[in-house]
């Protein structure tokens, strides 16, 4: 494993390594120190083009518990605002002596491209490429339900809204199968990719029938900052259809939990009374994706890439 | 012609050898601490966790108190961590009570460079603040490359640089047994 791109390229092995060392990493937050010393002297850059709160201050966090040093690149107030080229940039992190970069960016592909282009030797990690995928969020979403499932051999998730636009959709659907999950995906036709045929998983327009048999659901949040055109005819009719309510939350069996990749819009895909129930696991979420984090800067960082350079050699 | 042996490693303990050093470590413990009470044992993965279970059973057979168990990863201090790839992490398991003002047994099933001792001393200052830290090792094949030696010693196993020490415990690999050999794998 030289970069982090896409779920989908993860074997079940390289998955549950993931999985298994984010469970070593968590139990650091119980520590009087939480800091490790195995990257100490690399450089991890975070390289964000498009606006992030959570996943941003997650990689930063992992990094610096791992002894990392931290750059932080934000396209706002750099030069890419001024007009310079991704390769000018990855140039640019090149000569600085990036050992990883952690790259989230409007434009499906753009880490595939800085780790395939030999403009930069570093790892790459994506860090959610436009619509594509967000690999490291359906990482912690397996990890967060493990921790309450156990093995996902078998069990069954359903993920719900805005698939079309979701690159955390994708990277959770092309994971979980990975990991054994049958893996139901429900949202409106308009908000469905036109070939579902290659994903690993089945569709469904009501949610209603699929909400007695689930053992997790993931509501997805309605992106209305990626939507030129109308998808549903109105906010209260999305969320009479496709909303998790405390109505629909009552017919989930007694162990099924929800999550959300956040940020969530309370009222819309999601109501406040589910978001703040017991059954939610979307602030554990958040602790689980340092966890998550720090395990595949571990596994990509820490040790020599020599052999690997080697085989290619 | 007779066909080429095959390399059969030299037993130098057997399963009793084994259980008898065990329950004088156990013993040499207690005597040192005088009794049981401050003592935690934090056994290194792989076998060190094993063994560090197998004193601690013999210390609540003699003492009729158990001392609080687990296991310390020292995969992320190691010195060489930037120069192989990277490595699976172990299971690290600090006991309820923690390790501030106790004495912490290490145990570990070979001492040789002390490397993996030294990492090991790092983890537990990032952990807390023992009163003392002692290294329990079952084997000690000496080459120290660093000013680190064992407080109980299993056996003193004189060896050369070019010789492989193997311990074997039943509970990974179906038997208790230290085995000696050259790189070929032979006996010597």
């Amino acid at each position: 494993m030289r970069h982090l791109l896409s779920a989908g390229d993860l074997s079940q092995d390289e998955a549950n390594l993931i999985l298994d060392t984010a469970e070593e990493m968590r139990s650091l937050a119980d520590r009087p120190i939480k800091k490790l010393p195995a990257l100490r002297g690399r450089t991890v850059v975070n390289l964000f083009f498009e606006d992030s709160t959570r996943t941003r201050i997650s990689f930063e966090a992992a990094a610096k518990r791992l002894s990392a040093d931290v750059i932080n690149f934000s396209a706002k107030g750099s030069s890419v605002s001024k007009g310079e080229s991704l390769k000018d940039t990855a140039l640019t992190l090149q000569a600085m002596g990036a050992d990883g970069v952690v790259c989230r960016h409007g434009s499906s592909g753009a880490p595939h491209l800085l780790a395939t282009s030999g403009w930069m030797t570093g790892a790459v990690v994506n860090a959610g490429d436009g619509t594509h995928e967000h690999p490291t969020q359906a990482l912690l979403d397996a990890f967060t339900m493990r921790r309450h499932l156990g093995s996902l051999d078998g069990r069954r998730i359903t993920i719900v809204g805005d698939v079309l636009h979701s690159r955390v959709a994708r990277s959770n659907v092309l994971l979980l199968a990975t990991l054994g999950a049958e893996v139901t995906v429900v949202a409106p036709p308009t908000l469905l990719p036109v070939d579902m045929s290659r994903w690993p998983c089945t569709t469904s327009y009501d949610f209603d029938s699929v909400l007695a048999k689930s053992d997790a659901v993931m509501m997805l949040r309605v992106q209305r900052e990626r939507m030129g055109e109308a998808y549903f005819p109105s906010a209260r009719e999305y969320t009479r259809r496709y909303g998790l309510d405390v109505h629909r939350m009552a017919q989930l069996s007694d162990e099924a939990i929800v999550l959300h990749p956040g940020p969530m819009n309370r009222g819309m895909e999601i109501s406040a009374e589910v978001a703040d129930s017991t059954r939610s696991v979307i602030v554990e979420q958040v602790t689980n994706g340092v966890a998550i984090r720090m395990a595949v800067l571990y596994l990509l960082l820490s040790g020599s890439n020599e052999s690997s350079e080697e085989q290619n050699a | 012609m007779s066909p080429a042996p095959v390399p059969v490693p030299r037993t130098v303990l057997d399963a009793s050898d084994i259980s008898r050093a065990l329950t004088r470590i156990a013993h040499e413990i207690l005597e040192r601490n005088r009794g049981a009470d401050p003592v935690v044992l934090l056994g290194i993965p792989t076998r060190g966790v094993g063994l560090a279970a197998r004193i601690s059973e013999r210390i609540a057979a003699v003492e009729g108190q158990s001392v609080p168990t687990g296991s310390l990863d020292v995969t992320m201090y190691r010195d060489d961590i930037g120069l192989k790839p990277a490595r699976a992490l172990e299971h690290t398991d600090i006991p309820p009570g923690g390790i501030d003002g106790k004495v912490v047994v290490l145990v570990d099933d070979v001492l040789f460079s002390g490397r993996t001792i030294r990492a090991a001393l790092d983890a537990i200052g990032d952990i807390g603040r023992p009163k003392a830290v002692q290294l329990a090792v079952l084997v000690d094949r000496g080459h120290r490359e660093l000013p680190i030696r064992a407080d109980y010693v299993g056996k003193n196993l004189p060896t050369s640089l070019v010789e492989r020490v193997t311990v074997h415990l039943t509970e990974y690999d179906g038997t208790d047994a230290v085995l000696i050999a050259d790189k070929t794998g032979a006996a010597v």
